[in-house]
């Protein structure tokens, strides 16, 4: 679904090779992190060692003072052993945390950046999920994953190598036993991981069902469907209870199977090293502490086993996470592209055609010129191109064809900030972000003085209501405008639009949804904020095409009729026929 | 695991310690609530002979769990050091079976359990849809979407938490406690109760432990949700960010949260690597004290080697099940209040109830008659219909006009009775809505929503939504007769084409023409329609009027009426306001009255 320009299919090794060169930065916690992890190793060897000396040493022999030596020897080895662990622990997660907050940070700053163009077909959730749980599967990767797997394997390692050389026999006779453990691990984690996945996904077709169904509660009693939901429910959650069901079987197994297999083992060791004691080819206390490694081999297969999975979901995720890094914005600041300097804030289409991605042209060969302090009114049927040719005066997109100069230079020749910021939108769907109204109206121009802000509020008809809510201008508009009635966001709207100044307004005077007061009170807003400033006006009210000073009327992204109203309606058909069924009166 | 001697900690990773002792989340919730406990063991009672074969598993086990270092001492004193060979070989076989056995009862344990758990699971998710299915509009009216959602989904999930694994866990855990502490007495008292000196250690770094990190991981879930929320506006406003070039402070905004999230978990994690050695070394402490009291002991004879291996092999095992019981205290909390909030859930009694003698509608002629209704959507509100009075014929359509909060919406909900009025009575031919059979008189009416829902789904399974047994046939000649054919035609999979999250690939002017398809395929006698007001360009607009004229024939419509051609093709118009129906007559008489109709159509609709 992404496209803009997406980046050619790297191979795995690639991707995990990138995924850890988020950790370079980092590369002292890194260091850290294995040094500690070599000492921590090396104690746990050290461990069952010193309870053989105990053994042999202090109680085999009756020496009690040994005995003492050896037990403050343990606690003192644990204790430096406890120390060390927190230092790993710290470092693994402080490591991985900022690889997370590096990744979130870079895909935010994508995000802002790619044009209208690639969130025309991104969607929320999808971006959502990506910048959160994928991102998290990439730290738990970088992090402790890695992390166990090099632990296990030098955990594996030295274990060997010290029960080879405590007793060659005793110690093949446990390396047999590994292979078994390790394999058994890794097939079950091949098997077991897709699967919790899958009920993952089969929870989240649940939930969706749900979700749905509540939604649409009165449309589901309308048509009484309940029963029909029922059934749907039903059969979505007997699937995932048949997953669950088959997840269950093989877990169930999985851990008393390894503690079967290490158990045995540990019998074998007993018996055989029972054996070498009794013919004194070995001590009792190397025999205890042999038991005790093998139980202590038991636990790092085990990660191996969970972890190794992990490595291709995650390669998966990050594939995920590095194709919106990779992807480059089709709008972008040639490289020193100056300011823009704006005078008059004259518009001018020349030639100007555009299309959507790869689809058939929106615009075809569009030329026009708004002269300064011009209103000029732009009417068609849906699909028409109304809205495209305002989106490419801020450049949101580029034209496939044709360039749009304002006061005699082209828009893709200065920088997009110089451009954007003498261009004021408001349009139909209005966008309010979860944060005060204060903050919302300044958005533009976050220093803007108290008596700027209520300046543009009262122009936009806003200050009044704004004034009557219990926290004024402090007042939160919870997320996405929730707070406030539709009229209530499209004067905060227009307020914000206002503060900026801007030099030419783009405009959609459509007011949906809101009663016929509230209607005028919008109205008036924007009548006044058009003065003084080039105006594009989406329009669809008898008022607007009546006071505009060129109308372009558009039909299937061609530009078929331009004139004032009076004379349009004259030449016309098309225009009489717009006029007549699609634009609203104005209440008197 | 078998009779190893632990000088290395086992088990949980510090997440995993992090997030079991993080449930809890806020709700302070008992840990043994009667009620919760009650109705869930209704949900048990179909599996009591698994559970119960669970249950004689899990006594196994424990069992063979607690022989293991007996056998370990018995192999050490009475063979290794006797220098029995045969003797030997025989115990070995003895323990290699023990562990057989063990095997073979976990995994039935952990099996009967975990398929047991998910049934309920899934169970009660069932009840509880069915039960959301049952309840009248009131309760969705005041309940938020999301947090319902959660309640089938992740309070549910909390219970089996409670009944799977709680319960069982939770007996067999006290069960191999007890059998340790009276196996470790019996074989040596004095070294037993040395041992145990450490438990009030354990018992209280646990609990310091379990408070911190449940604030803190509280802290991360607020964290992280700023994260996700914070992205959600970036990406739901990115438009408005690059229209007025402000992408460098939304990133500077997104980097302090991010920032704050980083260190909330480093914070919250830092806890459980504090935590996790802190148990590993109390653990050892144990173990120490066992070696230096029993290899003191063991040199002066009073102890033999054998019950110190085997009191090593206890001490191991004796923390698991100590550490899991605190575990178990906070996880059977945020069960029963999961299990309280799903139990308070399915005792919700519906408003809207069939009677018990309730009457199976036959085929209905369209009347609707409003005998002085008066009307609130809860008690504590106040009333939004006064006395209201209407009397439409079979056929009719009724156009309802007045201000935003006059009561229109509210008569159309009375109709279907989606809510029982509050006084008065609605009838449908002649009969008191009240003794009727709610879903089947849902059958004969209709509803055309101003937002015009559709779901997630396919257009056909949409337009089919109200009769999902009509065929393909009926589906296209509904989707003609509203107009929709040839735009649904035009979309690359036609009628099978996906409509997305928020119907975002139509066009509002095309969801609507699903709407009315939708309506018109399920024929219904008497359709209440509350008309959209958003802007749709001319063509769309006059599809949208002849698909209505079409719907609106021929059967019994109250439309709350945004337009002028549907007010002036109404039978009747009735001007609602402070929920009182104020004036009604024709166009033309209401004109003529020069009252409040007069003055608003004015206002909306003259030039």
């Amino acid at each position: 679904m992404i496209s803009e320009e997406s980046a050619e299919k790297a191979s795995q090794s690639a991707i995990l090779l990138r995924c850890f060169g988020y950790l370079r930065p980092h590369w002292k916690l890194v260091t850290g992190v294995y040094a500690t992890m070599v000492l921590i190793d090396l104690i746990a060897m050290l461990n069952p060692q010193v309870l053989r000396w105990t053994i042999d040493k202090g109680i085999g022999v009756g020496d009690t003072s040994m005995l003492s030596l050896s037990v403050a020897g343990l606690l003192a080895l644990v204790l430096v052993k406890g120390v060390l662990t927190y230092y790993e622990g710290l470092w693994t997660e402080v490591a991985s945390q900022n690889v997370a907050y590096d990744l979130r940070n870079a895909l935010q700053r994508k995000i802002t950046e790619l044009s209208f163009s690639f969130h025309d077909k991104a969607e929320a959730g999808d971006l959502l999920s990506r910048a959160i749980q994928d991102v998290e599967r990439i730290r738990f990767l970088t992090g402790r994953a890695v992390f166990r797997i090099v632990e296990s394997i030098f955990l594996m390692v030295i274990t060997a190598v010290v029960m080879v050389w405590m007793s060659p026999q005793l110690g093949l006779l446990v390396i047999i036993s590994m292979p078994l453990l390790i394999a058994r691990s890794i097939s079950f984690g091949r098997v077991f991981r897709p699967l919790s996945l899958e009920i993952q996904k089969q929870l989240s077709v649940l939930t969706t069902r749900v979700e749905q169904n509540l939604r649409g509660v009165r449309v589901v009693k309308t048509f009484a469907q309940e029963e029909a939901e029922i059934a749907r429910f039903a059969i979505e959650n007997q699937k995932w209870y048949d997953l669950s069901a088959l997840s269950a079987r093989l877990q169930s197994n999985n851990m008393p199977l390894l503690n079967l297999i290490a158990d045995i083992t540990s019998v074998a060791v007993l018996l055989y090293g029972g054996i070498l004691v009794i013919r004194h080819a070995l001590t009792l206390g190397e025999l205890v502490a042999f038991t005790t490694y093998v139980a202590q081999i038991v636990t790092p297969v085990r990660y191996l086993g969970m972890v190794l999975p992990a490595i291709t979901i995650a390669s998966a995720s990050a594939e995920r996470v590095f194709e919106i890094l990779d992807t480059a914005a089709l709008v972008a600041d040639q490289p020193g592209a100056p300011a823009l300097q704006l005078q008059r804030g004259e518009v001018r289409f020349e030639n100007v055609s555009f299309a959507y991605g790869r689809q058939v042209g929106v615009l075809k060969d569009v030329s026009f010129v708004a002269e300064p302090h011009q209103v000029v009114a732009l009417l068609g049927a849906t699909g028409s191109g109304k809205t495209s040719v305002v989106n490419l005066i801020p450049r949101f997109y580029n034209p496939s064809a044709g360039r749009i100069t304002i006061d005699g230079t082209d828009i893709g020749s200065v920088s997009l900030n110089s451009l954007r910021s003498q261009i004021g939108m408001v349009l139909q769907e209005t966008t309010l972000f979860a944060a005060s109204i204060r903050e919302n109206i300044t958005f533009g121009k976050p220093d803007a003085t108290q008596g700027e802000i209520e300046a543009a509020a009262r122009d936009a008809q806003a200050h009044e209501f704004i004034m009557q809510m219990p926290d004024g201008y402090a007042t939160e508009v919870g997320e996405r405008g929730r707070t406030l009635s539709g009229g209530q966001k499209q004067r905060i709207a227009i307020a914000r639009a206002l503060l900026t100044d801007p030099r030419i307004l783009i405009l959609d005077d459509a007011t949906s949804s809101v009663d016929s007061e509230t209607e005028h009170l919008i109205q008036v807003a924007l009548e006044r904020v058009m003065h003084g400033r080039t105006t594009f006006v989406i329009a669809h009210r008898l008022s607007t095409v009546h006071s505009a000073d060129v109308i372009l009327v558009l039909d299937k992204g061609r530009i078929a009729a331009r004139g004032r109203h009076a004379e349009l309606l004259q030449s016309s058909p098309l225009y009489a026929s717009i006029y007549h069924q699609q634009l609203k009166p104005d209440r008197e | 695991m078998g009779f190893g001697i632990g000088v290395s900690s086992s088990g949980m990773g510090p997440r995993g310690a992090m997030e079991t002792f993080a449930e809890g989340e806020g709700k302070r919730g008992q840990v043994f609530n009667q009620r919760v406990v009650k109705r869930m063991l209704v949900y048990v009672r179909p599996f009591s002979k698994m559970m119960a074969l669970a249950f004689v598993a899990m006594l196994a086990g424990s069992v063979l769990t607690l022989l293991a270092p007996y056998l370990l001492k018995i192999t050490v004193d009475t063979y290794i050091i006797q220098g029995d060979l045969a003797g030997l070989v025989r115990i070995s076989a003895w323990t290699a079976a023990t562990f057989v056995g063990l095997y073979f009862a976990t995994w039935a344990e952990q099996y009967l359990l975990s398929l047991v758990g998910q049934r309920m699971l899934a169970n009660i998710r069932r009840d509880l849809f069915y039960h959301l299915q049952e309840l009248s509009l009131s309760y969705h009216d005041t309940h938020i979407v999301g947090v319902t959602v959660s309640r089938v989904m992740n309070d549910v999930a909390t219970i089996n938490d409670l009944l799977s694994q709680g319960i069982i866990t939770l007996i067999g855990d006290m069960f191999v406690l007890v059998g340790i502490i009276v196996v470790m007495l019996t074989m040596d008292l004095r070294l037993a109760l040395l041992t145990f000196t450490v438990l009030p250690l354990m018992l209280l770094v646990t609990i310091w432990f379990s408070r911190r990190a449940r604030v803190a991981f509280r802290e991360t879930r607020t964290s992280v949700a700023k994260v996700v929320g914070g992205l959600a506006e970036d990406i739901a406003g990115v438009r408005v960010i690059q229209a007025f070039g402000q992408e460098d402070s939304s990133q500077e905004n997104f980097s302090a949260v991010n920032q704050v999230n980083r260190k909330a978990i480093i914070g919250a994690m830092t806890l459980s690597f504090i935590f996790l050695p802190a148990i590993e070394f109390l653990g050892i402490l144990a173990t120490a004290i066992v070696l230096w009291f029993g290899g003191r002991a063991v040199v002066n004879g009073t102890v033999t080697l054998g019950v110190m291996v085997a009191f090593l092999s206890y001490v191991t095992r004796f923390f698991q099940p100590v550490q899991e019981l605190s575990r178990m205290f906070t996880t059977l909390q945020s069960a029963m209040a999961g299990g309280e909030q799903v139990v308070n859930l399915l005792d919700t009694v519906p408003d809207v109830l069939d009677q018990p003698d309730a009457v199976e509608l036959g085929e209905i002629l369209g009347r609707v008659q409003f005998e002085h209704v008066s009307f609130r959507y809860r008690p504590e509100l106040p009333e939004v219909l006064h006395d209201v009075c209407l009397d439409i014929q079979p056929g009719q359509t009724v156009a309802l006009v007045g201000p935003t909060g006059a009561g229109k919406t509210s008569i159309g909900n009375l109709i279907a009775r989606f809510y029982d009025a509050s006084e008065g009575a609605v009838r449908i031919d002649g009969s008191d809505v009240r003794t009727l059979k709610q879903r089947l008189l849902h059958r004969q009416i209709g509803l055309v929503p101003q937002d015009s829902f559709l779901f997630s789904g396919t257009i056909a399974e949409n337009i089919r939504f109200g009769r999902p047994e009509a065929s393909d046939d009926e589906v296209q000649r509904a989707a003609r007769l509203a107009n929709a054919h040839e735009f649904i035609m035009a979309k690359q999979d036609g009628y099978r084409t996906r409509i997305q999250e928020g119907a975002s690939n139509l066009s509002v002017g095309q969801r609507q023409l699903v709407c009315i398809a939708r309506a018109l395929l399920t024929d219904p006698r008497i359709l209440v329609m509350d008309e959209a007001t958003s802007n749709v360009d001319s063509v769309t607009e006059s599809l949208i009027q002849d698909a209505l004229r079409k719907l609106l024939h021929d059967r019994t419509a109250v439309v709350i009426a945004h337009r002028l051609s549907t007010i002036r093709g109404a039978d009747l118009i009735c001007v609602v306001q402070d929920g009182k129906i104020v004036e009604q007559g024709k166009h033309e008489e209401l004109l003529a009255l020069a009252g409040l109709y007069a003055s608003l159509y004015q206002r909306q609709f003259a030039e």
